[in-house]
């Protein structure tokens, strides 16, 4: 089913034409009847906003640059880290530290100088959000967290725009259409968030550097379908991928007449507090491993040094090992309930993990299972990098 | 009846690490029942303590969600392929 936007881009006043730069610019686009000026007039008078501009925003925003899209809005807050250069292809190695506004800025004008950008360094909030979409025509979810999620979701509906949503884990990724008019929105599919904790962060899970990528692309042909008016859309399908099997799948997606946002009786008619609908209080690590007894790197150095007779448990996977380690003892936590007999009670054990989060569970489940002399490493082999041994490499 | 259910990547952890698993059932409940009997880690994941499906995970038989259907007790023909979604966001980080 071929869709178009209900409200689709209007002709201005000064009707836009495309200058004789343009045309050349865009001439694989102009020979193909399915965009022909046409279509490339509608992409020129198109306004997109992208929200976020990292793993999927990146391929996203190139092809939406290069495509034409007259006007451009990128919402992000964050500054260009290095480990971001494995996916994030906007940028280069120089752009390290500099605001991902600014690099992305660059990058798309130097690609289009003909399209405007407009930036937002902001984080998207209940309070900005209705602003920041209100002047745009379609708005493509590039975030990586359920309570943006649901915000971009319901400011959408609320103001009639569609969401070309994108997400990614590890090597699975989907994408779909959600708030088109009719059509339904990402709460008939998920009507509550997973509770925090649950699903991992691409810093926690890790990602194939190329799977947002594919993804970003596929929003950004949706996108372009959606504004040409040409093609089969993602309204009201759930688009599947599974990169290792290298296959796409299909599931229906349809719209819940009794969606709080979206259904004949809304139950939220304006944003609502989303850290809180998701859980989420505060930014700080839930309060469970504050709790748990800890120990620094330096600490651990001074101990070790000492001749203390400490047992390292390591709780991360085999592969991390790899990269680097304390010459701990390798039990990853998923495996600890069943090889906890391996671990002799009566020694002072020293667990720790990458970054502190991982081995405080593991130290929360030893302490339930009896065990007395039991410490984290606080901040885990990355804090032991920094602090004593900078030789250990950080990943 | 034979079905499939495919897993999704953030709970084959707790499904022995494999992307589908082969089951008989005569509805998606059965199947889902025979599923957490074998793997019951992934129990706690896809059920709430009340007993009911998490709500950010959905069901489909073939690309049907079962919500629209007859939800768990959904009947299943032989060869029909279960899948379970969760919500997944990662994007940026």
């Amino acid at each position: 089913m071929a869709t178009r936007l209900t409200q689709p881009v209007p002709a201005s006043a000064a009707e836009p034409a495309l200058s004789k730069q343009e045309v050349l610019r865009y001439s694989r686009h102009l020979i193909m009847p399915e965009v022909g000026m046409d279509g490339q007039l509608k992409l020129k008078r198109a306004k997109v906003l992208m929200i976020g501009s990292g793993g999927l925003g990146a391929p996203l925003g190139l092809y939406l640059a290069a495509a034409g899209v007259g006007r451009l809005g990128i919402v992000d807050f964050d500054t260009v880290d290095f480990t971001n250069l494995q996916r994030q292809v906007t940028f280069g190695t120089s752009d390290v530290g500099r605001k991902k506004l600014e690099a992305a800025s660059e990058r798309l004008s130097n690609l289009n100088p003909e399209i405007q950008i407009d930036t937002f360094e902001t984080r998207l909030t209940s309070d900005n959000a209705l602003d920041i979409l209100r002047d745009y025509d379609i708005v493509v979810d590039g975030t990586d967290n359920f309570p943006t999620r649901y915000l971009v979701n319901d400011a959408c509906v609320l103001l009639g725009k569609p969401n070309v949503y994108g997400s990614i884990f590890r090597f699975e990724g989907q994408a779909s259409i959600f708030g088109y008019p009719g059509g339904p929105c990402y709460r008939c599919l998920y009507p509550e968030p997973p509770p925090p904790g649950l699903v991992p962060s691409c810093a926690e899970g890790g990602v194939l550097g190329v799977l947002p990528g594919i993804i970003g692309c596929i929003q950004a042909m949706e996108t372009i379908k959606l504004i040409i008016g040409k093609g089969d859309s993602l309204v009201g399908r759930l688009l599947l991928f599974d990169a290792l099997g290298m296959r796409f799948r299909e599931l229906k997606l349809r719209k819940n007449p009794e969606c709080p946002v979206c259904g004949e009786h809304p139950a939220v008619t304006k944003l609502i507090d989303y850290a809180e609908f998701c859980g989420i209080r505060g930014e700080e690590a839930p309060a469970q491993t504050a709790s748990v007894p800890e120990i620094t790197p330096k600490q651990l150095k001074q101990r070790l040094d000492r001749g203390d007779d400490l047992y390292i448990l390591d709780v991360r996977e085999t592969h991390e090992y790899q990269i680097c380690n304390l010459n701990g003892q390798l039990i990853p936590l998923g495996e600890l309930p069943k090889r906890v007999s391996e671990l002799d009670s009566s020694r002072e054990i020293v667990a720790h993990c990458r970054s502190g989060k991982r081995s405080a569970e593991a130290v929360e489940f030893l302490t339930k299972a009896g065990f007395r002399k039991i410490w984290n490493l606080k901040g885990g082999i990355l804090a032991w990098s920094d602090d004593v041994d900078p030789s250990v490499p950080k990943y | 009846m034979a079905v499939k259910v495919m897993i999704p990547t953030p709970l084959r952890q707790f499904a022995g690490k494999q992307e589908s698993v082969n089951l008989e059932a005569g509805t998606v409940g059965d199947a889902l029942n025979a599923l957490t009997s074998q793997f019951s880690d992934l129990k706690k994941h896809l059920y709430s303590d009340d007993g009911r499906l998490r709500s950010f995970v959905n069901v489909y038989v073939n690309d049907e969600d079962i919500r629209y259907l007859q939800k768990e007790k959904t009947a299943v023909q032989q060869g029909d392929t279960i899948s379970i979604v969760p919500s997944i966001a990662g994007g940026s980080q």
